[in-house]
């Protein structure tokens, strides 16, 4: 395969573009194995090193320009490359371009020279970083359960290079089916819990389950001050979407300022919960706000409480 | 005419400040001047001030009174401020301030208006210059409460407690002094409770009395969960309006001005860096700035809230004390009928735990949501 004399990779997730440079430089290399690759930073740019490095050599031998971030670059970078794009180049040009709309005039001028763009879009939904786990394992040739691709997830998913990491051990260091055992030897007891995940256990009652989360939270790192202020809004939601009454959850979701899923989840949180147990779990957390913001004497006892009177109101509230 | 015409309903203090300019004997240093919000602090602190500055002892019409009273005297300084605290370099700077001779009158008269916002470490660096005062510097102090200032202050100072003025004396200097109808100033001077910049704002803004009484309809109002929600939600909706309406102006304006200084061109889409960042640190004070304002807003909300639950209890008690919010009899009966004294009691507590949260940082929504879950009206 080819490559083109302009390469644009574009969008925001690192790890997908630095794969994509590295695969592009390695085409180029097969091509031509004594290449001479030259680095550039858009934000360290000096005005002409483009012409510099584009223009032929003496000596004959192609050469392969990087341009890092053009979304950091200075107006420099920028009217060199729309220039050299303009006159044409000797060497293979590849730019990377994390989001946003600075160097427009250079991405535009690239793409009318026909440029080659390899993607690298945002990776942040489960179901996004579930399809690049199983294409991890599967591009090594490995095969993965889908269980052990959820454990995977629930230990290391927060960053996707610390996930991209995860997944070349386990290639690395074991051998056959990769099932959640496996991911339980490596990853075992580590969850990465977000507030979030904790005002869902509490707000559907499961009282172990949200202590369980909120000691992860706290243990890796999370301040109570967030986790609090997570646990009201998502009491807020249920509370409002509540005492809304019936009707579309999209007729629901514009008159309360809320996107439609969740009201769904609200809705389906509400269930269980009526107007006074719900109130006295508003303020059970107001008084933990207060608690952790210098109030009370220690902050992680105050989200404690407030997340055990919360599952104690859901299930019942008496007393 | 004397300059203490506009300290109403304070006679002795002003009394013992008069004494204190006719007398060098009973003069001192440092004076702390307390009491509660809109009885008058600062106008006071102005007119001892005048009063010191003035040849006559506070004739209210010499070129020095009125330089003093506009706050323009060469000898007098005000320290006042528009964010949530005085910081440790403006502390720094009135006590190297105060080791200067007066260069026109008799003293050097330094006012911090709000003594209470002096952080710890600004109000430790302004001990030593109230411990061992030059000759002729007077500090003038004023705060809420004395507890509000650190003890080692309240120690270095002399103490005049201000009360709050009666609604006939407030309503008389809004007359006087606005020009605002009898009837309306003493409707206004009653339900800000004789704070006077408030009475005056409400008895000039329809707005602001309109916003009054939402406010205190929603007592009545808060039936469910949802009602509690809602009206939560509308308080702090309220207190973000007049947030937005009256700081956007000023805050555009100061940017304009800043980028003229710097001789930038206002219209340019990006500054040069070093504009940059002045411009950033503007823009951080003027957010500090509002986030005050939305604070004290809510909070003057609920002072109006707590007043209609204290009106239920006036009457519940069948007592002869006049009733802050008259026009709004029948809301006060409503809720004079659906509470006992014990549940209003109550719901006025829950007031005073909101506001004592919010003063602590928790976000205003929260905590108006809690306490509008208290205030729900049984069934």
């Amino acid at each position: 395969m080819s490559v083109p004399s302009y390469v644009l990779i574009s969008g925001p997730e690192q790890v997908i573009a630095e794969r994509a440079l590295a695969s592009t430089l390695e085409a180029i290399r097969e091509e031509e194995p004594d290449v001479e690759v030259v680095r550039l930073e858009g934000s360290l740019y000096e005005p002409g090193s483009l012409h510099v490095h584009t223009s032929p050599s003496l000596f004959g031998g192609r050469k392969a320009v990087v341009v890092r971030d053009l979304d950091e670059g200075n107006d420099a970078l920028i009217e060199d490359l729309v220039a050299i794009v303009a006159q044409g180049s000797d060497a293979v040009l590849v730019v990377t371009h994390k989001s946003g709309t600075r160097g427009k005039k250079a991405l535009d001028a690239l793409k009318k020279a026909k440029v080659r763009i390899i993607e690298a879009p945002a990776i942040k939904s489960d179901r996004d970083k579930t399809a690049f786990v199983t294409n991890e394992f599967r591009s090594k040739g490995r095969k993965v359960a889908p269980e052990a691709v959820r454990a995977l997830l629930e230990a290391v998913g927060k960053d996707l290079r610390e996930l991209a990491q995860a997944c070349q051990q386990l290639v690395d260091d074991t051998t056959g089916v990769i099932d959640a055992a496996t991911v339980e030897r490596y990853h075992g007891g580590k969850v990465e819990a977000t507030g979030f995940r904790v005002a869902d256990a509490a707000v559907a009652g499961e009282a172990a389950e949200a202590l369980r989360l909120l000691r992860h939270a706290l243990a890796t790192g999370l301040d109570p001050v967030p986790i609090v202020a997570v646990l009201a809004s998502q009491l807020r939601q249920v509370a409002r979407v509540a005492s809304a009454g019936r009707g579309r959850s999209a007729d629901l979701a514009k008159q309360l300022g809320m996107a439609p899923w969740q009201v769904d989840r609200a809705r389906a949180a509400a269930r269980g919960w009526d107007g006074d147990r719900l109130g006295r779990a508003i303020q059970a957390v107001a008084a933990a706000d207060f608690d952790v913001k210098g109030g009370g004497r220690d902050p992680v006892y105050a989200v404690e409480r407030a997340v055990l009177e919360i599952t104690r109101q859901r299930a019942g509230g008496a007393t | 005419m004397s300059v203490w015409r506009d300290v109403i309903g304070q006679e002795q203090a002003v009394t013992t400040l008069r004494d204190a300019v006719a007398d060098r004997a009973r003069m001192t240093h440092a004076w702390l001047l307390t009491g509660p919000p809109g009885s008058g602090r600062s106008t006071a602190a102005r007119a001892f001030a005048a009063a010191l500055l003035c040849p006559d002892g506070g004739c209210g019409t010499c070129h020095e009174c009125h330089t003093v009273l506009d706050g323009s005297h060469a000898d007098l300084t005000v320290m006042a401020t528009q964010g949530l605290s005085i910081q440790v370099k403006d502390a720094r700077e009135l006590a190297q301030l105060a080791q200067h001779r007066p260069s026109v009158g008799a003293w050097r008269v330094i006012v911090i208006e709000d003594a209470d916002r002096l952080t710890e470490r600004a109000a430790d660096a302004l001990l030593k210059a109230l411990e061992e005062p030059v000759e002729r510097t007077v500090w003038l102090l004023c705060a809420p409460s004395v507890e509000d200032v650190i003890i080692t202050i309240r120690s270095r100072s002399r103490h005049v407690r201000l009360r709050t003025p009666p609604v006939a004396a407030v309503a008389e200097l809004l007359t006087r002094r606005d020009g605002i109808e009898p009837a309306m100033a003493e409707y206004a001077a009653r339900a800000a409770q004789s704070h006077v910049g408030l009475a005056r704002r409400l008895a000039r803004d329809e707005g602001a009395r309109g916003r009054r009484r939402d406010i205190l309809r929603l007592a009545g109002r808060i039936r469910s969960l949802g009602d509690a929600m809602e009206a939560a939600a509308n308080l702090a909706a309220i207190a973000t309006q007049e947030q937005s309406a009256s700081s956007a102006e000023r805050d555009a304006a100061e940017k304009t001005r800043l980028l003229e200084q710097l001789g930038a061109d206002p219209e340019a889409r990006t500054q040069p860096p070093h504009i940059r960042s002045q411009v950033a640190a503007l823009e951080k004070e003027q957010k500090t700035r509002a986030t005050r304002f939305g604070r004290d807003v809510v909070d003057r909300s609920l002072v109006d809230l707590l007043s209609i639950y204290r009106d239920a209890l006036v009457t519940q008690a069948g007592s002869p004390v006049e009733l802050v919010n008259a026009d709004l009899a029948d809301e006060v009966r409503t809720l004079a009928g659906a509470l006992s004294s014990e549940q209003l009691l109550l719901a006025m507590d829950a007031i005073g735990t909101a506001r004592e949260r919010i003063e602590a940082n928790v976000p205003p929504l929260l905590a108006l949501e809690a306490m509008a879950i208290s205030l729900r009206l049984p069934r």
